[in-house]
């Protein structure tokens, strides 16, 4: 008989044994750190606190799109630049890749030979190379680019040289608010139109011509406003004075850079995943459908893409959380993202290293679940419902 | 009257070259502009890059035959119209790449420590490897010889690792975290399906963490963070450092590969280890933990796969391996603007580290396929 008294061969005991002593080891574990950093910061006269936030940060950024800053503006001010400029690339980062990827993996399922063997070495190369090595190679092809006086012209107004591309900036002049709002409710329209549709096609089987009236409303109808208006919006075109461009708007070499590396790389990867998604749909689907006499391109939207969908998001999504990680490698040719301005500028000049990295970390957390919070909703939507 | 009906045409053919070709790029009117197209630019650019890689380029002798020792003597810098690439910043690096700062009387112990490892991993690879058994043994204590022979000590010269650079660093960083991580990332992968409510939730915790934020910040950690968390008088050098941030990283990613694995063995393989009266370890360590790594096996290569390149990040933190090896050499004034032969050269090495990895992912994919069925045996 086993003995009441042996309390470690009882299950219940050990179990809140273990968790005992890992919560103990743990807490012990983080005493003793957060000790040694104490003591480690007062030794070397490092001031603990969020204060240095609002301090003015003295540099430059050469590239902040969306805010316009100065080096007198405060390290909170660097923070925001670097969350917006990792957005930015991340986003155009995002779409680009997928529709590169889509592209792709296409193309590697077609029938033509020579295609599918050349974008298959594209996804070899790609994916075998490390993606620094192809920021810094595409950055050094960039700056390789002809100097601003002799640079390359399109049209007189788009200028590309080793600073980047010149491009004319938009005037928003009062009264283009009500051509953005216009275009606004035009896409929420379309979206309540679709739905309608749908659902009258549902019930009754009469079709709607969704995509030509969202056409018209998104582009036709703010397009009579805006001449109604008067035009309501000019051009600052670039002019080359002295050394170099003023007015207009630029694409800084760092940005492409990053924005081509991670593209390319990224692509390459959902390439991969949306041709596993397209093979997992199986061929008796595709028979299926051509037996009904569904026209081909009919065959892939209305088949066999909802059906690959549900393979391809999940992976999708791991790769849009890599490609918004992967911004992080901005550093290495200045593209002044969080890591690049807030976490090494400011970190260097403040020496606040705890607090600066921790918001840093803190922030691509933050940005890394916001990601999976939306496609999680994305992936339930198309997944198989059963009626 | 009987009309003879007119005999039909001939099927078009689907054999041979020209049925070959009809099948595969002229198939229809689409197709062939398509694949004209791609021919056109194939033909304009692989001659182009066969020529500049290997035809006109430099490999010790510029077109003069002199051996080139700077840029100028380049016969790209020479003739910029004929001139390709430049191969002689390569060899004359040669030795960087491979081993960075090592003292070359010494360097006898990288070498004799690249072809162990060799011996050490290639019978893990296969495993119908003759005399596998034994060969594994010396796997097991491979990283113990390697990290003597490197480091030095047992009258070994010491050699610090900041000599350390190019491949050498590249390999060090790759295999360590790898080899650490994987059992890092089982006992993560084993805590997070636990039972036991405080570990799973740690463990949940660490590894979301870890996958949440970029490499680089962890890094950084390492970098900046961790001598301030060490008390006073220890002192971890820039690679260890580093080793703690790469390891750390890579086991949150191994441990939900290896998740995955353990999630795909049938519930019947749990019950019936403990139904015949094994503990949790021995369930874990006799029946479980086999059949899901071996599963998990090629999901295991391709994370590896990642940490591998990843190693290039370390250049951020001030560490030369391949890649700081290589700016390190275009940074050198006499041999500016050789930027495309270095980093051909260093995505070369990679590629071929890679590629052959993932060939062997492809290669242990099929053979789980054709092996046993799990859980039906």
């Amino acid at each position: 008989m086993r003995s009441k008294l042996n309390f470690f061969s009882d299950e219940k005991f050990r179990s809140i044994f273990f968790q005992t002593l890992v919560i103990g080891l743990f807490a012990l574990g983080i005493f003793f750190i957060v000790q040694t950093t104490a003591y480690n910061l007062e030794k070397r006269n490092i001031a603990t606190g969020w204060r240095f936030l609002t301090d003015p940060a003295g540099f430059d950024i050469s590239f902040s799109p969306f805010i316009d800053f100065k080096s007198t503006d405060t390290h909170l001010d660097v923070y925001f630049v670097g969350v917006l400029n990792t957005l930015l690339v991340s986003v155009c980062g995002c779409i680009a890749a997928t529709i590169l990827g889509f592209l792709v993996g296409i193309i590697r399922l077609s029938s033509n030979w020579l295609l599918v063997r050349v974008a298959y070495i594209y996804v070899e190369f790609t994916r075998n190379v490390p993606l620094l090595l192809q920021i810094i190679l595409w950055y050094s092809i960039l700056i390789q680019l002809p100097r601003v006086k002799q640079s390359l012209e399109f049209l007189d107004v788009f200028f590309i040289s080793n600073r980047g591309i010149y491009s004319p900036r938009p005037v928003f002049e009062t009264g283009f608010s009500y051509v953005f709002i216009s275009i606004i409710l035009a896409f929420i329209s379309s979206f309540f139109i679709r739905r309608w549709a749908k659902k009258r096609q549902d019930d009754t089987g009469k079709q709607f011509p969704v995509l030509s009236s969202a056409f018209g409303l998104i582009i036709i109808v703010p397009l009579i406003l805006y001449f109604i208006i008067g035009s309501p919006l000019s051009f600052d075109y670039p002019a080359l004075k002295g050394f170099n461009f003023k007015g207009g708007m630029v694409i800084r070499p760092e940005f492409i850079a990053m924005f081509l590396a991670l593209t390319i790389y990224t692509a390459a990867f959902i390439s991969e995943t949306v041709r596993s998604g397209i093979l997992s749909v199986t061929k008796g689907q595709r028979e299926a459908s051509a037996s009904l006499g569904l026209k081909k391109s009919w065959i892939m939207r209305l088949i066999i893409i909802p059906q690959a969908l549900r393979v391809i998001v999940p992976p999708l999504t791991s790769q849009y959380l890599n490609l918004t990680k992967n911004s992080s490698l901005g550093i290495a040719v200045g593209y002044a993202d969080l890591v690049h301005g807030f976490g090494g500028i400011s970190l260097n000049q403040t020496g606040q290293a705890i607090e600066c990295m921790v918001i840093v970390m803190a922030t691509y957390l933050t940005i890394s679940l916001t990601i999976s919070v939306f496609m999680n909703i994305y992936n339930r939507s198309i997944q198989f419902k059963e009626k | 009257m009987n009309e003879i009906t007119e005999s039909r045409k001939p099927p078009v053919a689907t054999t041979g070259i020209l049925g070959w070709l009809r099948m595969n790029l002229f198939s229809n009117w689409i197709n062939s502009l398509i694949s004209l197209f791609v021919l056109y630019i194939l033909i304009q650019f692989v001659p182009w890059i066969l020529n500049w890689t290997i035809f006109a380029a430099d490999f010790k002798y510029n077109f003069n035959g002199e051996q080139i020792i700077n840029r100028e003597m380049c016969s790209r810098v020479l003739d910029p119209e004929n001139g390709g690439a430049c191969w002689a910043i390569i060899y004359v690096r040669f030795y960087q790449f491979m081993y960075g700062f090592y003292p070359r009387d010494e360097v006898w112990r990288v070498n004799l420590s690249y072809a162990m490892l060799v011996v050490a991993v290639v019978p893990l690879l296969f495993d119908k490897f003759p005399f596998r058994k034994h060969f594994l043994k010396f796997t097991y204590i491979f990283p113990i010889i390697a990290f003597f022979l490197l480091n030095g000590g047992f009258g070994l010269e010491s050699v610090s690792t900041n000599k350390w650079g190019g491949l050498l660093v590249t390999l060090v960083l790759g295999c360590t975290g790898i080899a650490l991580a994987f059992p890092l990332g089982i006992v993560l992968a084993l805590g997070r399906r636990s039972n036991l409510p405080v570990i799973s939730t740690m463990c949940t915790l660490f590894i979301e963490f870890i996958r949440g934020v970029p490499l680089i910040t962890l890094l950084f950690f390492g970098m900046v963070m961790l001598p301030l968390f060490l008390p006073e008088g220890v002192n971890m050098d820039g690679l260890a450092r580093v080793l703690v941030a790469v390891t750390l990283f890579q086991s949150a990613y191994m441990a939900e590969v290896i998740r995955g694995g353990l999630q795909a063995i049938p519930q019947g393989q749990y019950e019936a280890a403990r139904s015949i009266g094994l503990s949790y370890w021995q369930m874990n360590m006799k029946v479980v933990l086999p059949q899901a790594i071996r599963i998990s096996i090629p999901s295991i290569v391709n994370t590896s796969i990642g940490l591998f390149k990843d190693t290039t990040l370390v250049i951020i933190v001030g560490l030369l391996d391949l890649l700081g090896i290589g700016r390190g050499a275009l940074a050198d004034t006499t041999w500016l603007g050789l930027a495309y032969e270095v980093y051909f050269f260093v995505s070369l090495v990679f590629f071929i580290f890679t590629f052959a990895m993932s060939r062997y992912s492809l290669y242990l994919e099929k053979k789980l396929k054709t092996g046993i069925n799990m859980g039906a045996d």
